[in-house]
């Protein structure tokens, strides 16, 4: 039998999960791909508590593991590395809870928080780059760390509860939808929630608008000048959080 | 086959766990090197990258990977090896180990280190991807001994013939993982002295020393032990029959404080201390 034949023979073992031994293993072999089966699954299933520590924290150990066994059952890994294991793993939760929103916006404030963790680097601009801005053409480049996600419910809550070992609060929805912005400032990832306002500048500003152009687009027809003054506020927080990382 | 060189390193050194980056970054820790774990620090940025950057102005760096699958029939991932060039190059390693295994095939990964079969046809494979890697790398490589649970019906030569000749065959060194030769030698009944025997002393240039846990029907490679007094006794052997090779405690799992580890490897230098290379 070829190696390739053998290794699709052990991987579809493995992935099956039956007992059925494959042709190209010895006959001794029968508890030794048992050991196989197990590993692969239980190191998913560490891999998936370990990124997404809150919400295994919010669903307690069999709900947590029920879900992650689900998910590596329909979504077998593909990357070379397993910080990229549970992408999907927050749609899996939406799916599986769907009464229950804050369990996928835990999740995927868990993912957020951990690819901004060791995302790539970049500078924040310095007060001295900020000085020779030419705000009229301005176009802001933000932290590559940045994800923004939406919310319904107060999970931000919960999960700052949970990542600091106290009681979370009651689930509660929103009074209107939300959004959350995810980024690391220096080494430390952080989050914020934020409003629709700075939501539809954040996008805006992804979206390649200028500075100028944004403030314009923002302001509208009506109250211009306190646009233009939650405008400034925005960008104020952002310097502060170090978010922008520079012009062009 | 690679005419490069792997300079010996005599030394004693700790596997680079995140429960001691701390004791790495406040202060000196007395060994001659720290392995790390590739895969973790091929990332874009943030603290990992920071960390290793501290810990390798301190210590030379050996780079332990888990992911090259030097054996997998459809070849080494390319995204794979620019990305482990990239840390190399960062860090200017003493060596790139992997192990001697299979982890994927086809787009699927198992992150698991699944066994090969020891036959002509894996040696033709392994052997071009070894080739394949260490011309990416532009250095030789090292591969480990992994553990196993189960044997192929079609096997031609034991592990430690087939090491050999992969050896001779690409330039390729060793590093030598004494517990995976315990466990896979009890759960596959061969002698592990007489594995170590059958090895090429010259290409060995770092040994592992861990611990198992005993399995239903298995020993089971953990890592998650201090080193049994098995794995001390093949140490003996090893040092007999190598000489000075880097060694190191891998410690994977229920990870102790930093001086438990610190007083398991001045075992090791006290044992090595006091045996010589057999003429």
């Amino acid at each position: 039998m070829s190696l390739l034949a053998i290794q699709r023979g052990l991987r579809d073992h493995i992935l099956a999960n039956k007992a059925d031994r494959p042709d190209a293993i010895a006959a001794s072999g029968e508890a030794g791909l048992a050991v196989y089966r197990h590993a692969y699954r239980a190191q998913l299933v560490a891999c998936l508590r370990d990124t997404f520590e809150q919400t295994w924290s919010w669903l307690g150990d069999d709900g947590f593991d029920a879900a992650a066994l689900s998910h590596v059952s329909t979504h077998p890994p593909s990357g070379w590395t397993l910080d990229a294991y549970g992408e999907d793993f927050p749609q899996t939760l939406a799916g599986l809870y769907r009464d229950d929103p804050e369990v996928a916006e835990l999740a995927w404030l868990d993912w957020s928080l951990r690819r901004a963790f060791d995302g790539p680097d970049a500078e924040p601009l310095t007060p001295e780059a900020l000085a020779q801005v030419d705000w009229e053409t301005a176009v802001l480049t933000l932290s590559p760390t940045l994800a923004i996600g939406a919310f319904t419910t107060n999970s931000a809550a919960i999960w700052g509860a949970l990542s600091e070992g106290q009681a979370p609060p009651a689930v509660d929805r929103l009074p209107a939808p939300a959004a959350i912005r995810v980024w690391r400032q220096g080494l430390s990832p952080r989050y914020r929630t934020i409003d629709a306002f700075e939501q539809q500048a954040l996008a805006m500003v992804l979206d390649g608008c200028a500075f100028a152009r944004l403030c314009e687009q923002l302001a509208g027809p009506d109250d211009a000048e306190r646009a233009i003054e939650q405008v400034g506020g925005l960008l104020g927080a952002w310097l502060g959080d170090g978010l922008v990382c520079g012009t062009g | 086959m690679s005419d490069r060189v792997i300079a010996p390193f005599e030394g004693f050194g700790l596997g680079l766990r995140p429960p001691h980056y701390a004791d790495f970054l406040k202060r000196e820790v007395p060994i001659d090197f720290v392995e790390v774990i590739s895969e973790n620090f091929m990332v874009p940025g943030g603290r990992p990258l920071y960390i290793l950057d501290a810990v390798r102005e301190r210590h030379p760096v050996a780079m332990h990977g888990v992911s090259m699958s030097i054996g997998s029939a459809d070849g080494v991932k390319p995204d794979y090896l620019r990305r482990l060039k990239t840390l190399v190059d960062r860090v200017d390693p003493l060596w790139v180990s992997d192990h001697l295994c299979w982890t994927g095939l086809e787009g699927f990964n198992s992150h698991d280190l699944l066994p090969l079969p020891y036959t002509e046809e894996a040696m033709e494979v392994v052997c071009a991807n070894i080739a394949c890697v260490q011309d990416v790398l532009e250095r030789p490589i090292l591969l480990e001994n992994p553990s196993s649970y189960l044997t192929f019906a079609d096997d031609e030569m034991t592990e430690h013939e087939f090491m050999a000749r992969m050896c001779e065959a690409t330039g390729c060194f060793l590093l030598l993982d004494l517990n995976n030769i315990y466990v896979s030698g009890t759960n596959h009944g061969f002698d592990p002295a007489t594995y170590i025997a059958g090895l090429p002393a010259d290409q060995v240039r770092q040994i592992h020393l861990a611990g198992h846990s005993q399995g239903k029907d298995l020993l089971i490679d953990t890592h998650d032990q201090p080193v049994p007094d098995p794995v001390w006794a093949l140490y003996d052997i090893a040092c007999r029959r190598f000489g000075p090779v880097a060694t190191m405690i891998e410690r994977d799992d229920d990870i102790p404080p930093l001086s438990d580890l610190l007083a398991e490897l001045d075992i090791a230098r006290v044992r090595a201390g006091g045996l010589e290379r057999a003429a």
